[in-house]
């Protein structure tokens, strides 16, 4: 075994099938029914794998998606806007549980 | 056509003003690839599991490339161009100014045309506007009742001596298949250089003005889109849709429909994919997607590639690989000499960029070929 991350795992990703080949034939039907063009176009969709990617830190899906997103038509402006949305969302998420916190401090405290 | 336009001197084809220019070509760079056998060795050497073409092809039941009826005649009228895109497969520049297709050639063309049924005349280049025929040969063609395509780059529709090409070419039923690789700016000026995107709308709105665009078949516009880096186009039916409410929605510009090709590694693309240590990836990625459903319609089988000085290629790729077409004993590979009945029969040549065309859902100059 070497490093727990390795870049050719990615084009691997077939072979987890090997345990269970219903399963994994499930998923990758349904993953590429996901991607396919419907209400939201190829790019589009490429443009959400590429934000959640980031916000999972996912190193095989930003590979892969930073290349389809390019694939798909997108340039590298847009893309890092969808990295900046991702990153909001995350950034966001932490600081609205600051409302929380701040119940707290009012139920305990005689600053809050 | 403005009154400034209208009088405006030529500017010199190598400033800025005349076009933009992403790079220089390797000809004048003196770049060991402006060589095509380096090219081709380089190509052919390089460690590659699966990159034997005719192998591939043989695997999906063509034992051997042949032509289908002949359709396109292709005519590169020159290398000399407004522009030095990083992409360019053709190595064209406004340095290229000897490599330019004379009266003499064009009338041998417009002969062998005639003794053939093919039914569009695909004008190319360069800037095929410079050469100084262009309009002859456009006018023969249209009065020899051929479909014609000017293959443009857009920013040279900006010259003085373009001002009033599109009334004219559109009342001769041209079709001008323009290069605009993506419908922003960042990668259209990365790839072609800067200024690039801001000009070409511009030619786009004169090319709306002059009624292209719109709809009418006898005034068609076809953007091609390359990509602009080491990776292959997306659906073509998908982008047309991204680039035409892009257009519309920021420019207000419109189009009749998108081509999209793949970047062939050969030239000054190969330069740039050698440079960024990606040719292997990028030929591994040909190979890993070779598709057996586009070779039927592989552009190699219905058109006719003529180079500026005469001499016949299988397409416009073998064509700057200075890959001529295999004549028959007795014959040489040269528009004078032009027969259907041997070009018909013979073979076509291959070589590893022929994955280029074969990769996904296969490229053409007719865009996706699947």
């Amino acid at each position: 075994m070497g490093h727990y991350y390795a870049s050719e795992h990615l084009g691997q990703f077939g072979t987890i099938a090997q345990g269970n080949p219903d399963l994994a034939e499930k998923f990758f039907a349904w993953y590429n029914a996901v991607f396919a063009e419907g209400a939201l176009t190829e790019r589009e969709k490429a443009l959400i794998a590429l934000g959640v990617a980031h916000a999972v830190q996912c190193p095989y899906c930003i590979d892969a998606y930073t290349k389809t997103c390019l694939e798909k038509g997108s340039d590298l402006e847009q893309m890092t806007e969808a990295v900046h949305v991702a990153s909001a969302i995350r950034g966001g998420a932490s600081l609205v549980h600051g409302v929380q916190m701040l119940e707290h401090a009012r139920h305990a405290g005689m600053a809050g | 056509m403005t009154p400034a336009e209208a009088g405006a001197p030529e500017p010199d084809l190598a400033s800025l003003d005349a076009g933009p220019k992403g790079t220089r070509s390797l000809r004048a760079r003196g770049a060991p690839l402006a060589s095509t056998a380096a090219q081709l060795r380089l190509l052919e050497t390089l460690p590659l599991p699966g990159g034997d073409f005719d192998a591939a092809l043989g695997a999906c039941g063509w034992a051997e490339l042949r032509p289908a009826p002949l359709e396109i005649f292709q005519i590169n009228v020159g290398r000399l161009c407004n522009m030095t895109c990083r992409h360019c497969h053709v190595d064209a520049g406004p340095d290229r100014v000897a490599e330019n297709m004379d009266r003499e050639t064009i009338d041998l063309c417009l002969a062998a045309l005639d003794r053939t049924s093919a039914h569009t005349v695909d004008i190319t280049g360069g800037a095929p506007e410079l050469n100084p025929h262009f309009r002859y040969l456009v006018e023969q063609s249209v009065n020899r009742g051929k479909h014609v395509i000017d293959r443009c780059n857009l920013t040279v529709l900006l010259l003085p001596r373009c001002a009033d090409l599109l009334g004219w070419l559109g009342a001769r039923g041209v079709e001008i298949v323009c290069s605009l690789p993506h419908y922003r700016r960042l990668n259209t000026d990365a790839q072609r250089g800067e200024g690039t995107f801001d000009r070409s709308i511009e030619a786009l709105r004169r090319l709306n003005a002059a009624g292209y665009g719109q709809g009418d078949p006898r005034r068609r516009l076809t953007l091609v889109s390359n990509p602009a880096g080491a990776f292959l186009p997306g659906s073509q039916a998908s982008l047309e849709r991204e680039w035409k409410a892009g257009l519309a929605r920021h420019h207000g510009v419109t189009f009749d429909r998108l081509f999209t090709l793949a970047n062939m590694p050969i030239s000054r693309f190969l330069d740039w994919l050698v440079d960024r240590g990606t040719l292997q990836e990028y030929m591994a990625r040909l190979v890993a997607t070779f598709n057996p459903a586009t070779v039927a319609g592989l552009m190699c089988r219905n058109t006719i590639s003529i180079g500026w000085d005469g001499t016949l290629h299988d397409c416009d790729f073998n064509q700057m690989l200075d890959l001529a077409v295999a004549a028959p004993p007795g014959r040489r590979p040269h528009v004078r000499d032009l027969d259907p009945a041997w070009l018909e029969a013979r073979r076509i040549r291959t070589a590893r960029h022929c994955f280029g065309c074969t990769a996904g859902a296969g490229s053409s100059c007719g865009g996706a070929t699947t």
